[in-house]
């Protein structure tokens, strides 16, 4: 069995991976668009010259970036690329690299992402215990409908809201961006704060929004974990409700609230990257928003795979993980 | 169980052709399943503003350069205009039900796909599950705006509200599958099933009569939550600027919104009604869910 767990998960992981890469190389050679064409004529149209010698142009980029090759090589190729890490140069920044542009935005996403989903996890996870713990104050059950509202609209919705309510009306914090424009990313406490400065919003529509989804499975997995024997005979024989709350309930609630975070990993990512368009914060999100503005073919191509890749290891992560929260399942020292 | 027993008295009350006494029991239901209540409520409500819009508006002005531009709202725009001249009453009467439809048939489509495959690979069991559940896996892992966003980028003109429609419904069969199949396993060890399958039932009869109308309420649950997938979807879609760029469906309103920086040039009337009109849309479907999920599986009772 733990073997048998780990190849398995590992299986899983590269099948993601190479069937992210796959559908990444075929599906937009479905299609026949020929990127290199459509930015050069943009180019054309915006400077209005270079109409001659345009199809020599196209014939030398296509050679440049291995378009012209059979698709056979192109795939071969395209697959050594990703497993390099190798995404190919950006269309639109020309000689930029895809991987150092994602590199950049990357500290961002993963900043915003990993602070929040830790944070609506964890308050989540904790109010809907207290929510289903028959001797938590009754407040608490008055926030339920609010937040679970809220967890049905998507996170860049309520940004919007945000926006407008605490930037626009109020000015208490700014209006987009992930800095202060005219400053420059260094190491020091004003620009630390800056750069949280710009983030609490964009952190807020996320965290409230998910924070009620996080409630609502814990608090009816905590309904069940009480109602079973063992809760009965640990209250009846005398332990403290602190006891039974942390090493009775929540222990067991923690297996299942692990798991479902693994299932929503994708749809948190994909949330996040609206979010970031809408607050024009410098992470993955605004970075892919720009591509498809651009039509930078690789960039989004790129993003798309990197982002997959991201998605496929922290899944693969917290499949690893779970056999330490779940005595049941042991890895076996191999 | 108790299922069963609902369905037992529906029958018996049709028998009797009572239908204002149907009725009240239906109202009586509601009144006790506050999630069903408020989410039909809430979908009741966006469906009368555009019946009654419809008949008040001109639908022709959702087009761009139809009346002023950035007009406030006024008696004649009540919901103002935007940008490029489309009045937005029109706007939003128009590209309310066009996004609504999207989620439903794409929502349909994946429901329909996803049950038959689901049906198929819990029932059959066998090498035929083994690959599917590994497709279903592995779909469900990578998310569908990635891929769709791969393919709205090699489609030159950008994607018709048709195709945005079927490439969503492409992708929205993984979950509906993933979670007929596990019910399916379940309801495969029941004794009726059982022996249905004992006397000699053809597995066709037995899924089609058996597992079926047991499964029912869940699989209106499961579309109610599809369709609300695929909105998501094509509203991300068309935020990232892949979306029908000549079709005035909410979530394009919302590009044009953020391209235009709309809230902080403080045109509010642009950017709140849609805002309103599709958080109105979510809640409703996901209260509806919750409340048909109630209706599915009573023990969940009181969850909310």
């Amino acid at each position: 069995m733990p073997l048998s767990y780990l190849a398995k998960r590992l299986g899983m992981f590269l099948l993601v991976v190479w069937l992210a890469g796959t559908v990444n190389f075929f599906l937009p050679r479905l299609g026949n668009g020929d990127p290199v064409r459509q930015k050069l004529l943009q180019q054309a149209a915006l400077g209005g010259n270079v109409q001659s010698g345009m199809d020599d142009m196209i014939a030398e980029y296509d050679r440049k970036f291995g378009l012209d090759q059979p698709l056979w090589d192109q795939y071969v190729n395209y697959v050594g690329d990703m497993l390099r890490f190798d995404f190919n140069y950006s269309i639109a920044n020309y000689p930029a690299q895809v991987i150092d542009i994602i590199g950049d935005a990357l500290p961002w996403t993963l900043g915003l992402l990993l602070t929040t989903t830790i944070i609506s996890w964890l308050l989540g996870g904790l109010l809907g215990a207290f929510m289903g713990w028959p001797r938590a104050p009754k407040f608490l059950q008055f926030l339920m409908p609010p937040l679970l509202s809220l967890n049905a609209i998507p996170f860049f919705l309520l940004g919007l809201v945000l926006i407008y309510v605490f930037a626009f009306v109020l000015r208490w914090f700014p209006l987009s961006g992930g800095f202060t424009i005219g400053t420059f990313p260094e190491y020091s406490w004003s620009f630390a704060w800056n750069v949280v400065h710009h983030s609490i919003l964009p952190a807020m529509a996320i965290i409230l929004v998910s924070i009620g989804g996080w409630a609502l499975t814990m608090r009816s997995m905590m309904v069940t974990t009480n109602g079973e024997d063992y809760v009965t005979y640990a209250d009846a024989k005398g332990l403290k409700d602190r006891t039974i709350f942390v090493h009775y309930s929540i222990r067991n609630v923690l297996l299942p609230q692990t798991t479902a975070l693994a299932l929503v990993l994708g749809q948190l990512i994909t949330g996040t990257v609206l979010v970031e368009v809408i607050f024009s914060y410098p992470g993955i999100g605004t970075t892919l928003y720009n591509g498809i503005r651009g039509s930078d073919f690789y960039l989004v191509q790129g993003i798309v795979f990197f982002l997959i890749l991201s998605i496929a290891l922290a899944t693969l992560i917290l499949d690893l993980i779970y056999p330490l929260l779940d005595p049941r399942i042991t890895y076996q020292k191999a | 169980m108790s299922v069963a027993v609902q369905e037992g008295t529906a029958v018996k009350q049709r028998r009797r052709g009572a239908f204002a006494e149907r009725a009240t029991t239906i109202a009586r239901y509601l009144g006790r399943n506050r999630s069903l209540l408020v989410g039909l409520a809430f979908l009741l409500i966006l469906f009368l503003f555009v019946v009654i819009g419809r008949m008040i508006v001109d639908t022709s002005e959702a087009n761009p350069l139809s009346v002023g531009s950035l007009d406030p709202p006024s008696r004649d725009l009540p919901f103002g205009s935007d940008k490029q001249g489309r009045n937005l009453f029109a706007v939003l009467v128009v590209g309310t039900p066009l996004t609504f439809r999207l989620g439903l048939i794409a929502g349909a489509i994946g429901l329909t796909v996803g049950a038959v495959v689901g049906f198929i690979a819990g029932y059959y069991g066998g090498i035929v599950d083994d690959i599917l559940k590994v497709i279903v896996d592995v779909g469900l892992t990578i998310p569908g705006l990635l891929i769709l966003i791969i393919i709205a980028m090699n489609t030159q003109a950008g994607l018709t509200v048709n195709q945005m429609t079927f490439s969503i419904a492409v992708l929205a069969w993984l979950y509906p599958a993933r979670i007929v199949r596990s019910q399916v396993l379940t309801l495969k060890q029941r004794g009726y099933v059982q022996i249905a399958r004992l006397s000699g039932m053809s597995g066709r009869k037995v899924i089609v009569r058996e597992l079926l109308p047991n499964l029912f309420p869940y699989l209106v649950a499961a579309l109610v939550a599809s369709v609300s997938a695929a909105v998501l979807a094509a509203i991300g879609l068309e935020m990232l600027g892949l979306g029908p760029f000549e079709a005035p469906t909410l979530g394009m309103t919302l590009y044009w919104v953020n391209y235009n920086a709309a809230i902080i040039n403080g045109w509010w009337w642009w950017w709140a009604p849609p805002i309103f009109i599709i958080a109105i849309l979510f809640t409703g479907l996901f209260l509806t869910a919750v409340g048909l999920d109630e209706l599915a599986n009573p023990r969940l009772r009181n969850r909310v």
